[in-house]
């Protein structure tokens, strides 16, 4: 059954992406603007991604955010990955009520309280506000950002895979590795890298979580679009971009390969 | 939380020798342990540090507070400390009418941004869900690639385009429609554009998944009985699609209360939003205990949102099974 595809549903799907990438072209384009004046086109010039690249504070700051994204993604990745395992198959356990609870609290929580909290955390036992601290708080509100995306893959995962291997005698640790991780390996990915690109974004929390010494890239650029829009920061915005255009573009390439593969091998398997 | 996971662990190798199998099952208990306890730790337990620190009195010091309710000079101690407990803050809220008025209108737009984004994401997730089959991963893949793009730079795209000699205004200008520039910037108008424009995604997923979902020929048999179109949209489409609806207008509303960076952007220095207090009685004012209180209140506020969040997701994890 394949309903119709109105002019109204076109219309309103251009418009809706019209209305989302409007916005990020027109940034992206502005950034290559020769005028100081971020809106005034004054020819094409990418003299502003030179002066980004000599900017020293800026790119101390990228240094920092690429550090705590890799460092907090990876570790949430980890821990986000159990907590999505626990939640599917351990359905009875004490205190499962308040652990699904504070795994979804955090995708909703205003991030001026999860900030606060944390800081007041860090605070309270001693530590020193800085780049560990920036790391936890990343680590804390992005794993359950992977839970949720671990889980959905876990959930429509077919157990009888598990059982045939542990039929086979093949022990629980070792059919998580050699069975159940690689299936749900995409979304494992994919929950990496929405870690990464969410650590790499924040302001709030980093706001309050970092010290000194530690300030993040999207802290470096607040700061100064409240001096005002200029191209430099146009351009840094735009690289950002690219990083992220890029990492996503990889890594559905390299999940399409793999779904190939798969596909290639179910044949063979069924041709025998 | 042991019961489960030990049998669980125990069943499949019931011939292993003892210690294999305690070893086994310590292992599968991890599984649950360690994220179960990071999130104790970090995300629990800061909000009883919040929750005891908006009961303490500022102070000029470094942290900015008096300590209370320590069990540093034993039970006898923290009891003298809890009849010193003071609510000093909370009726400092209370007395003052700008935190209630922020607290309010954090809700009032919020509430409208959110009905806004209902109004754009649904035709755009209806659209996406008649789609042709093929095409639906790649629609699906452009609603989210711009959630991977940061929320700060989309947020700052907008000043660009809004503020008075901003590109809108460049183009109605130039094409006639207008001759005085349109004040958007520093409005709530360029609030609400901020909000639906960045939880945009968060709308249409939901919404789109329930719709997607949705069996077409029931509104082909309300046709045929001569139901006219619109009418079968809003008893058939629109209740099926109810799910999604309100996943979607919590997952905007919840975070679009407390949202710091839009008004603090967009808004202009007159916009009040309790987001942006707090960061205020934070960040400028030092005021550690009033911020602690602010945020208690603003979390009682969205507990109900928050409870409505939950259990539609319980629900739909329980559908999915």
């Amino acid at each position: 059954m394949n309903p119709t595809w109105s002019r109204f549903n076109i219309t309103s799907v251009v418009l809706g992406f019209a209305f989302l990438y409007l916005p990020i072209v027109l940034l992206i384009i502005f950034s290559f603007n020769e005028s100081k004046l971020v809106t005034v086109w004054g020819g094409f010039s990418t003299k502003w991604y030179g002066s980004l690249f000599r900017n020293q504070g800026l790119m101390d700051a990228a240094w920092v955010t690429l550090r705590v994204g890799v460092i907090s993604a990876s570790v949430a990745t980890v821990f986000g990955t159990l907590a999505a395992l626990a939640l599917t198959r351990y359905t009875r356990f004490r205190g499962r009520v308040l652990f699904s609870g504070m795994v979804f609290a955090p995708l909703v929580m205003p991030e001026v309280i999860t900030g606060l909290s944390l800081l007041l955390l860090f605070v309270a036992v001693g530590l020193d506000r800085g780049f560990l601290t920036v790391t936890l708080a990343h680590i804390t509100f992005t794993m359950c950002f992977v839970a949720v995306v671990v889980q959905a893959r876990l959930m429509s995962f077919d157990r009888s895979l598990e059982e045939a291997a542990m039929d086979l005698g093949a022990p629980p640790v070792k059919t998580f590795f050699q069975v159940t991780l690689p299936v749900i390996a995409p979304a494992i990915v994919s929950g990496w890298m929405l870690a990464f690109t969410l650590s790499l974004d924040d302001l709030v929390i980093a706001s309050f979580a970092s010290g000194p010494g530690a300030t993040t890239l999207p802290m470096k650029i607040y700061s100064q679009v409240r001096l005002g829009v200029t191209p430099e920061i146009n351009a840094a915005c735009t690289l950002m971009i690219a990083v992220v255009a890029v990492g996503v573009i990889a890594a559905s390439i390299v999940n399409k390969r793999r779904e190939f593969q798969r596909q290639r091998d179910e044949q063979a398997a069924q041709r025998g | 939380m042991t019961d489960a996971a030990l049998s669980v662990s125990a069943a499949p190798d019931a011939r292993s020798s003892l210690p294999v199998r305690a070893l086994r099952a310590v292992a599968s208990r991890l599984v649950i342990i360690v994220p179960y306890a990071w999130l104790l730790v970090f995300f629990l337990i800061p909000f009883v540090i919040v929750f005891k620190i908006s009961l303490s009195q500022t102070a000029i010091a470094m942290p900015p507070y008096t300590p209370v309710l320590g069990f540093g000079e034993g039970i006898g101690g923290f009891w003298s400390q809890l009849k010193e407990l003071s609510f000093e803050n909370y009726l400092w809220l209370t007395d003052d009418p700008l935190y209630f008025n922020a607290y309010l209108s954090s809700v009032w737009i919020a509430g409208i941004s959110t009905i806004l984004a209902l109004a754009v994401g649904y035709p755009i997730a209806y659209g996406m869900a008649r789609a042709p089959t093929a095409l639906r991963p790649t629609l699906l893949m452009l609603v989210i690639l711009p959630f991977w793009t940061s929320f700060l730079i989309r947020v700052y795209a907008w000043i660009g385009i809004l503020k008075p000699e901003g590109l809108l205004n460049q183009l109605l200008l130039s094409t006639g429609i207008i001759h005085q520039p349109l004040v958007i910037l520093n409005t709530h108008t360029a609030i609400f554009i901020g909000i639906v424009y960045s939880y945009l995604p968060f709308m249409i997923l939901p919404l789109y998944s329930s719709l997607e979902k949705m069996d077409y020929s029931l509104i082909e048999a309300a046709q045929d009985l001569g139901c006219p179109p619109t009418s079968a949209f809003w008893k058939i489409t629109f209740p099926l699609s109810l799910p999604g609806v309100i996943a979607g207008c919590m997952l905007v509303f919840i975070p679009a209360v407390g949202e710091f960076v839009i008004p603090d952007l967009l808004g202009g220095s007159q916009t009040l939003m309790i987001g942006r207090t707090l960061w205020n009685e934070f960040f400028a004012n030092r005021d550690w205990p009033v911020s602690s209180a602010v945020a208690v209140i603003l979390l009682l506020l969205l507990i109900v949102p928050i409870m409505i969040f939950q259990s539609a997701q319980a629900r739909a994890q329980e559908q999915s099974k």
